[in-house]
C-alpha cells in the first residue's frame, strides 16, 4: 500500500501535477496526462476502477465532483468524462471512461461517501443516455417524467430533435410514491403551479401535522431540451441557447460557453475584453442577488424591506438596460469579447450607480438585523450541514453559507479575476439567515470589484474579429451567480455543435433542499426556498 | 418597526405615471428593431440573414420585422454597415382576438378590478423575473387594480410565459379549465408567443397557443414590465393594442 500523500502538501504548479501523475502509477497503476498550463490531469479508467478512484479523490484529497459528461462517439461507443475539482492549487481531473456501444452498464458512485454529489447526475444520464447505473438505488423518471416510453432516449444520436414526440397519455392523477408510515401521516402536494410567481416545480411534502417530515421534489417540469436542440447549431446560433435557458443568469452562462469556444479555437480576448466582462458578470451577480434578498423579505411578509429590496433590483435592471442596451445582459457576451464596450461617461456612471446601490443594501442590512420578526424566520431555519454541503457537493451561496469556501472566480480565474484582489465570504451556520448574510456581503464584493475594474480598465478593443471555428472539445467554468456552473462542449470544424452538456448550479444544490425543509415546520417552506433562491429554468434546461 | 414605517415615507412615491403618461426613464425598456427601408435589396438580405431567429423578411430593399419571433440579440443593428432601426417603447401587446360581448360588458364593470394567475409553461427565468417586476413599487400594478391571485378559480386572466415544455402541457391546460368564464389569456415573451429559440421541439411547443387560446401577445425577450402592464391593460380593453408598425398612437396618453 503506497502511503497517501496530500496534493496539499506536495507543492505549487508543476511539482504538484507532477507529483499527482506518480501517485496515480503506484497507486492505481494508471497513466495520468498532466497538461500544466490549464492544470489538468487526465486519466484513463478501467470501469471496475471507477468507483475506487473517485472514492479515493473525494475522500482522501477533499476533491470535489462537478459534473458527468457523456459523449456518443461516432466509432469508440460511450465516452464518460468525471469531472474533479478542488482549490486553487489543485489540477481539475478528469476520469475517462471509455465504453463499448453494446455496453449499456455503468458502476454507480452513489454508495460512496459524497455519493450525493453524483447522485443526480447518474439518474440524469440513465433517463437522456439509457446507461444504467449499477448500484444506483433511484433510476427512472427524473428527468423525462412518466409518460415517456422505456428505452427512448433523447440525446442519443439517432433521436430526431426537431420532430414533436408522441409520449404515451399523461397520467393526470400522478402522486409520488410516499415514504412515511405512521397513523395520521398525510401528503401535501405543492406544484407545479403554485404561489403568485413561483416557477413550475412540484414538491411533495409528508407530514403527520406540524412538521415536513419528507420532501420529495420533482423537476424538470420545465426541461427544454436545450442540450439536444444545441447540437447541429453553428456556435454563434447555440450562444443564444446558452445565454437564454436561464435568462437570470445570461451573462455567467453566456460567458462560460464563448469561453468554450475560445478554448477550442484557442483564443484569447483582449485585456480590455477580459475586465468587462468581469464588470458585466459581477453586475449580474449584484442584481441576482438583490433580487434573492428581496425573495427572502417577500417570504417573511416584511412589506416595507420587501419593497425597499424591489427598488434596488430594478435601479439595477435598469442600469443594466442603460450600460449594455439589455435588462438582463442579452447579447452582451460573444466569442472573442464583449458586444459592448463602455465609455468614459458609462464608466462613471456605472460607477456611481453600483456605488449607490452598494449604499442602499448596507443600510437595507442594518435595518433588516434590527428587525427581530424578520430574524426569527431565518435563523436556525432550513440548515444545511457543512458536512452535508460536502456530500451533497454544495455550490455558490448556499455552499458558502454552510462553510464550502468553493468559488471558482478563485480556484480557476477566468475574465480579470486573477488580478483582482478579494476575498470569499464565508459563514458556518447554513441556516436561512447565514445565506442571506453571504447574499449581502458578495452583493458588497461585487460592486467593489465593479468599481475596481472600472478605474483600472484596459484601453484598447474590447472584442476580437471573426472566429476561425476549429474542431474540439472544452470543458468551461464560471462562478454564475447562484454558484459555479460547468459547459463542457464539442464542436466539428464548421464550429457547429457536436455535444453541449451544462452542469448548472441549481441542479447541483435543489438536491439538498429536501435536508434544509425536512423536519421544519410548513410555514418554513417557502422561506426556506426563498432563501434557497434557485431557478428551475437553470436546473432543468 | 417603526423604522420600517419611516423608511418607506422617506423614500416616498416611486411609481410609474404609465398609462396615464408615457415613461421614458433610461432603463425602461430594451427597445426593439422596428420595420425598416433600406437602401438596397442586398442590405436587406443581409440583414435577414444575420437574424438567428428569422424573425426578420427582406422584402423590396426594406425589412419587415415579425415581433413574435425577435429574442432582442442585437445583431441587427450591431457591427453591421447597415442596421435596422431600433426604437424605445413598451406599448407592444397585440391582440389576438376580439373579446367576446360577455367580457366586454364585465369589463365595463370589473375592468378596474382584476386578477390574474400566473403559470410558467418553462420560461427562461427573464419573462418570469419581469412579471414579479410588475409588483414592485415602480410599477405598482395594484394601484391599476390589477392583483396576482395563487388560484385559477379566482382568476381573470392567465399570465403565460414560456414556449410551453411538454411536461407543462398538461398542468396549463388544467389551469386554463380551472378558471371560471369570461377569462382571457395574455402570453408574455417571444417563447410564449412563438416558441422562441426552444420550439418546436421534442420537448417543447411552439407557444401558448398550441395548447390554449390566447387573447393577447406581448412580444419581447423578455418584454419589459411596462409592456406586461400594457398587456394587461389590452386584455381589459382600457388601452388600445399596438399596431402591427410603430404608431404615434404608442406614445400618446390615455
Amino acid at each position: 500500500m503506497v502511503p497517501m500523500a496530500r496534493l496539499d502538501q506536495l507543492g505549487s504548479d508543476a511539482t504538484a501535477l507532477a507529483g499527482f501523475a506518480e501517485l496515480f502509477r503506484q497507486r492505481w497503476n494508471r497513466e495520468a496526462i498532466c497538461n500544466e498550463t490549464v492544470r489538468l490531469c487526465r486519466v484513463h479508467c478501467q470501469p471496475d476502477q471507477i468507483i475506487g478512484i473517485a472514492g479515493w479523490l473525494m475522500q482522501n484529497f477533499d476533491y470535489a465532483f462537478a459534473t458527468l459528461a457523456v459523449e456518443e462517439m461516432p466509432d469508440a461507443g460511450w465516452a464518460l468524462t468525471y469531472v474533479f475539482y478542488k482549490d486553487d492549487r489543485a489540477p481539475w481531473i478528469h476520469l475517462e471512461l471509455t465504453l463499448d456501444k453494446s455496453i449499456s452498464v455503468v458502476p454507480s458512485l452513489v454508495g460512496l461517501p459524497h455519493g450525493p454529489s453524483v447522485d443526480w447526475h447518474e439518474r440524469e444520464v440513465e433517463d437522456l443516455f439509457g446507461l444504467h447505473f449499477e448500484g444506483h438505488p433511484r433510476l427512472g423518471e427524473f428527468v423525462l417524467h412518466e409518460d415517456w416510453p422505456e428505452g427512448t432516449n433523447p440525446l442519443c444520436h439517432d433521436f430526431d430533435a426537431h420532430r414533436h414526440y408522441e409520449k404515451r397519455a399523461a397520467n393526470a392523477k400522478w402522486e409520488a410514491p410516499t415514504i412515511v408510515a405512521a397513523p395520521g401521516v398525510f401528503a401535501m402536494p405543492v406544484g407545479p403551479v403554485f404561489a403568485d410567481f413561483a416557477e413550475s416545480a412540484h414538491f411533495l411534502l409528508e407530514t403527520v401535522g406540524e412538521d415536513v417530515i419528507r420532501t420529495i421534489p420533482r423537476f424538470f417540469y420545465k426541461y427544454r431540451g436545450v442540450e439536444k436542440i444545441a447540437e447541429g447549431q453553428p456556435f454563434d446560433r447555440a450562444l443564444l441557447l446558452a445565454e437564454r435557458f436561464s435568462g437570470t443568469a445570461a451573462f455567467a452562462h453566456g460567458l462560460a460557453f464563448c469561453q468554450a469556444v475560445e478554448n477550442i479555437a484557442g483564443i484569447m480576448p483582449p485585456p480590455r475584453a477580459l475586465a468587462l466582462r468581469t464588470v458585466f458578470a459581477e453586475l449580474e451577480r449584484l442584481r441576482s442577488h438583490a433580487a434573492a434578498i428581496t425573495g427572502i423579505c417577500n417570504s417573511t411578509a416584511l412589506a416595507v424591506a420587501t419593497s425597499q429590496a424591489a427598488l434596488i433590483e430594478e435601479k439595477l435592471l435598469r442600469l443594466s438596460c442603460e450600460v449594455t442596451g439589455h435588462r438582463y445582459l442579452f447579447g452582451t457576451v460573444a466569442p472573442g469579447g464583449v458586444v459592448c464596450d463602455l465609455s468614459e461617461v458609462v464608466v462613471r456612471h456605472l460607477t456611481s450607480e453600483v456605488g449607490l446601490a452598494a449604499q442602499q443594501l448596507r443600510d437595507l442590512l442594518q435595518m433588516l438585523r434590527y428587525s427581530s420578526s424578520f430574524l426569527d424566520r431565518l435563523e436556525e431555519v432550513g440548515i444545511v450541514s457543512e458536512e452535508e454541503a460536502r456530500a451533497y457537493g454544495l455550490v455558490g451561496p448556499i455552499g458558502r453559507a454552510s462553510g464550502v469556501a468553493r468559488d471558482i472566480r478563485k480556484l480557476f480565474p477566468y475574465a480579470a479575476y486573477g488580478s483582482l484582489d478579494f476575498t470569499v465570504p464565508i459563514e458556518h451556520e447554513g441556516d436561512g439567515y447565514a445565506r442571506l448574510r453571504i447574499l449581502f456581503a458578495e452583493a458588497q464584493q461585487s460592486a467593489s470589484i465593479i468599481n475596481s475594474s472600472l478605474s483600472g480598465l484596459p484601453e484598447g478593443q474590447s472584442r476580437l474579429g471573426d472566429i476561425q471555428p476549429r474542431s474540439g472539445v472544452a470543458l468551461s467554468a464560471v462562478e454564475s451567480p447562484l454558484g459555479a456552473a460547468f459547459h463542457w462542449l464539442r464542436l466539428d470544424a464548421d464550429g457547429r455543435v457536436v455535444r453541449y452538456h451544462i452542469a448548472p448550479p441549481s441542479f447541483a444544490n435543489w438536491h439538498a433542499l429536501h435536508l434544509a425543509a425536512e423536519n421544519f415546520a410548513f410555514q418554513d417552506f417557502p422561506i426556506i426556498l426563498a432563501s434557497f433562491a434557485l431557478s428551475n429554468a437553470e436546473c432543468d434546461r | 418597526m417603526a423604522n420600517w414605517v419611516f423608511k418607506g415615507l422617506r423614500i416616498g412615491v416611486k411609481s410609474s405615471a404609465y398609462p396615464r403618461w408615457p415613461d421614458d426613464a433610461p432603463g425602461v425598456s430594451p427597445g426593439r428593431p422596428v420595420n425598416t427601408p433600406l437602401s438596397s435589396t442586398a442590405a436587406a438580405a443581409a440583414l435577414a440573414a444575420r437574424c438567428p431567429t428569422g424573425a426578420i423578411k427582406g422584402e423590396d430593399g426594406s425589412i419587415i420585422i415579425d415581433h413574435g419571433r425577435c429574442v432582442h440579440c442585437f445583431r441587427c443593428v450591431r457591427d453591421v454597415e447597415e442596421p435596422a432601426s431600433w426604437r424605445q417603447g413598451y406599448e407592444w401587446a397585440v391582440q389576438e382576438t376580439e373579446a367576446d360581448t360577455a367580457l366586454r360588458s364585465l369589463a365595463r364593470i370589473f375592468g378596474r378590478s382584476l386578477h390574474v394567475r400566473f403559470v410558467d409553461a418553462g420560461a427562461c427565468g427573464a419573462c418570469m423575473s419581469e412579471a414579479r417586476q410588475i409588483n414592485n413599487p415602480y410599477y405598482n400594478m395594484h394601484r391599476l387594480g390589477f392583483f396576482i391571485t395563487p388560484t385559477p378559480r379566482n382568476a381573470d386572466v392567465l399570465l403565460v410565459a414560456g414556449p410551453v415544455s411538454d411536461a407543462m402541457r398538461l398542468p396549463l391546460r388544467k389551469t386554463y379549465d380551472a378558471m371560471p368564464t369570461p377569462k382571457r389569456v395574455v402570453a408574455i415573451g417571444a417563447c410564449a408567443a412563438s416558441g422562441g429559440i426552444f420550439g418546436p421541439s421534442f420537448a417543447a411547443a411552439d407557444g401558448a397557443a398550441a395548447i390554449i387560446p390566447v387573447d393577447v401577445v406581448v412580444p419581447g425577450c423578455p418584454p419589459p414590465p411596462l409592456a406586461i402592464l400594457h398587456g394587461l391593460l389590452v386584455a381589459v380593453e382600457r388601452k388600445p393594442p399596438a399596431g402591427v408598425h410603430y404608431s404615434l398612437r404608442e406614445t400618446e396618453p390615455a
